[in-house]
């Protein structure tokens, strides 16, 4: 079975997000980036899969510039087989990217599209529920567990009440969540292999998707900078200055 | 703990991704490239990515970047602010200043031709020219240790990942790879922890004075337009440090950069005598001189960081070859410190230890020896006749003061061409100057305003600083009883003090002072190493990729 994994470049983690100063957007030249984290867990869970012995080819796929072919880099040294680099330098919104991947999933007849449940830029958390409905798929979202039997997929995810049991006929999109396993340190071997792995490059009219400008931003703000706390003496205090503030 | 490792074989390999490194791994790739002959080159660097872990002021001297990319322009190297003036300020106390007139400036400390730059993003730069070239660079992977083999360094020994506090392996444990090769070429920067070790075993530095090194703390700001004069370049010496004594050396940057930033920093030379003195609260209350604040004043500080520099210079130079390998850059301590820069002279260094290797190992040679064409060639080149010109600055402010040593370097430079006679030598090393607390004065610094001036652990946050935080503690104690048992009551701890990040901390909950080591917050900068009076700290890699992610230090 093949699995496709979408892997995203985002802004590193540990870097503290700037907003240019004419609110068109967040500072990203010269910034460190990196793979979504989210894609990381989709990417490890692939390759624990594949070590079952129930997935028997991984394929990355990104969504960018030149530089997401660092990203790929990355997918096959945790051990995609193959990646595809679709390029495009612009903005690219999430019902476009899943547009994108929806072509390269029926091109690949992949199985099983892991993706993660969210990319920590946007935060949008759409690109793999949108990939379920254009191909009127099954889609498991926010897996804290995956298991693959056959043509079926049980899924554990994790929702307010506490954990709930699907299963899914593949093909299916699965998006993973924060605790559904712990993604590996890469090993410097890998990472040399990784360099001569092959990447095949697709345009969006190589895949027949025209990009969509659905969404508009039209400005983005830092967070307010927080006010200075006050020292409560007693609990009724506490109540007062809330009450005061309109919170309770 | 004995553990099975990858061996991979190189003709080359590099510690450190930085100016140094970088430049000698693009000439081995040059050289071989010239004779139609292949040679394998690996870099290894301990930050996130290339850049991650660099930090400069940076006025940038073209040089060696001309000689070794003529065409970097096309290339498209991030050379984009000239230097468009240089003001040089004597700081005589928090409001007055004099500048000086431009006639009596030490010829050192002439930047025509100079650029302002991110030497982080020529790093990034550099790094994708060596890649180009077919260099293997590998971000995120740290060097633990020189393998060393009947006296021969034979490569290194990249840290293992995944071993939890205790020292133990955590189901995620990887193991370090061995990275051999012909020649090992280390480029850590200043006090690199494997060149500290190298310069032990094999005395390399018998026959030289003691390296002296200072802080660099640095900030990124953004200021208003009206308030930003691009190429403009002021340096300044005195407040808050010592303008005639000798007791707290240092010097004051403050550059303006592209983009509305301004690169505004603090030298502050670790031989400094008062164990209570804090170089992060200098600084802080440094940017509130008014020559400072009229330019930061309205502004947004963006960034944050701190790195030790090597400044003894000429007469601080280790041997710099020993059998296998070599030290290059500020590993060796080739920063021209009249200049106040190190980073074309790094440069130089690691380029003609490239063309020292290469000789060898294009004409067929095995590696493993000492390769003595390079202090040879070291020797024959600028960098040499450059260092040993400024060799008697830093003596000269050590033993006289920022005016009269500044002024005496003005002779010496521009009457004398830097060619005094005699050399100045400074023998004790930085370590050693701290007195005792009791007889210190205590220095009450004014608390942050939270617009120009803030507190560490809000600087700290700015600089990115990540580290996995369950593994062992990377600054090591060789006697865990020291700090309280000595560095306290004798000088206070001084290492509250002059970690910049905020790492060192002694806390007392009741039951008595104990020695907390915040690892976390490390900014690799080195300090602790440095200064430590019983030099009882041993700072080691952490977990590759940890430490500061800066992004245009």
């Amino acid at each position: 079975m093949k699995a496709l994994v979408s892997v995203k470049r985002v802004v590193d983690y540990n870097v503290r997000i700037q907003v240019k100063s004419d609110g068109s957007g967040v500072v990203t030249d010269g910034v460190k980036h990196s793979m979504n984290p989210f894609d990381e867990i989709a990417m490890e869970e692939a390759v624990r899969l594949k070590e079952k012995g129930k997935v028997t080819e991984i394929v990355a796929v990104t969504i960018g510039g030149a530089k997401n072919e660092e990203t790929l880099r990355t997918a096959l040294a945790f051990g995609a087989d193959r990646a595809i680099h679709v390029k495009e330098e612009g903005e690219v919104q999430p019902l476009t990217a899943a547009k994108a991947f929806a072509a390269v999933l029926k091109k690949e007849e992949a199985k099983l599209f892991l993706a993660g449940k969210q990319a920590i830029d946007d935060d949008a958390n759409q690109t793999g529920q949108m990939v379920a409905a254009l191909l009127d798929i099954a889609q498991a979202t926010f897996a804290s567990k995956v298991e693959i039997d056959g043509d079926k997929a049980t899924v554990t995810r994790e929702i307010d009440a506490g954990l709930e049991t699907l299963e899914v006929d593949l093909p299916a999109v699965i998006t993973t969540d924060l605790r559904l396993n712990e993604p590996r340190y890469l090993k410097l071997p890998d990472i040399m292999k990784a360099k001569k792995k092959p990447i095949e490059a697709v345009s969006f009219a190589d895949l027949g998707v025209t990009p969509a400008a659905g969404l508009k931003t039209t400005k983005t703000v830092p967070p307010p900078a927080r006010s200075k706390g006050i020292m409560v003496k007693t609990t009724d205090e506490l109540v007062e200055a809330l009450k005061s503030k309109g919170l309770l | 703990m004995s553990v099975e490792r990858d061996v991979m074989e190189y003709d080359v390999v590099v510690v450190g991704a930085g100016p140094s490194g970088l430049s000698t791994a693009c000439r081995l790739k040059q050289l071989a490239e010239a004779a139609g002959k292949e040679l394998s080159v690996c870099v290894v660097e301990k930050g996130s990515e290339v850049g991650a872990h660099i930090l400069s002021g940076a006025v940038f001297e073209p040089r060696a970047l001309n000689e070794l990319f003529p065409d970097w322009k096309e290339r498209g190297a991030p050379l984009n602010v000239p230097v468009s003036g240089d003001d040089i300020y004597f700081f005589r106390s928090e409001t007055a200043a004099f500048k000086m007139p431009h006639l009596f400036v030490p010829k050192t400390m002439h930047n025509d031709g100079n650029y302002i730059i991110s030497l982080a993003n020529l790093c990034r730069w550099l790094g994708q020219q060596a890649e180009g070239m077919g260099v293997e660079i590998y971000p995120g992977f740290a060097a633990q240790t020189a393998i060393i083999e009947d006296g021969v360094v034979k490569g290194i020994t990249v840290g293992d990942m995944g071993v939890n506090r205790e020292g133990e392996h955590k189901p995620d444990f990887t193991p370090g790879m061995e990275l051999r090769a012909k020649y090992t070429v280390f480029a850590e920067g200043c006090r690199g922890h494997i060149g500290k070790q190298l310069i032990a075993q094999y005395a390399l530095a018998q026959d030289a004075d003691p390296q002296h090194y200072a802080i660099g703390i640095k900030e990124i700001w953004t200021v208003p337009e009206s308030q930003h004069k691009p190429g403009l370049v002021v340096h300044g010496a005195g407040w808050p440090l010592d303008l005639t004594g000798t007791s707290a050396l240092g010097g004051s940057f403050l550059y303006h950069f592209e983009n509305n930033q301004v690169l505004v920093g603090l030298i502050v030379d670790l031989s400094y005598t008062n164990p209570h003195l804090s170089p992060f609260d200098e600084f802080q209350r440094f940017k509130h001189h008014p020559v400072i604040k009229q330019y930061l004043d309205g502004g947004t500080r963006t960034s944050y960081g701190a790195r030790a520099i090597c400044k003894g210079g000429f007469n601080s130079l280790p041997k710099s070859v020993f059998p296998g390998g070599m030290l290059v850059g500020c590993d060796l301590g080739t920063m021209n410190f009249a200049k106040i820069k190190g980073n074309h002279t790094a440069m130089k260094s690691g380029m003609l230890a490239a063309e020292a290797i290469a000789e060898a190992l294009l004409a067929g040679g095995e590696g493993g020896d000492t390769l003595d064409s390079y202090p040879a060639k070291f020797k024959a080149s600028w960098l040499y006749d450059e260092l040993y010109r400024s060799r008697n600055f830093g003596p000269l402010l050590h033993k006289f003061g920022a005016l009269v040593g500044g002024a005496l370097n003005y002779i010496e430079q521009n009457w004398f061409g830097g060619k005094f006679p005699f050399t100045v030598h400074d023998l004790k090393p930085d370590h050693a100057t701290l007195k005792l607390a009791s007889a210190s004065s205590k220095i009450t610094y004014p608390k942050p305003d939270g617009k120009l001036s803030f507190d560490k652990l809000s600087s700290v946050f700015l600089s990115s600083t990540n580290h996995e935080e369950d593994q062992p503690v990377h600054l090591t104690l060789k006697d865990a009883d020291i700090p309280i048992a000595k560095n306290l009551p004798m000088y206070d701890e001084p290492a509250q003090r002059y970690c910049p990040a905020g790492v060192y901390e002694v806390v007392d909950e009741g039951s008595g002072p104990r020695f907390q080591i915040n690892a976390q917050n490390c900014v690799h900068c080195k300090t602790c190493d440095i200064k430590d009076p019983a030099q009882n700290i041993n700072w080691v890699a952490p977990e590759g990729g940890g430490g500061p992610n800066y992004a245009n230090m």
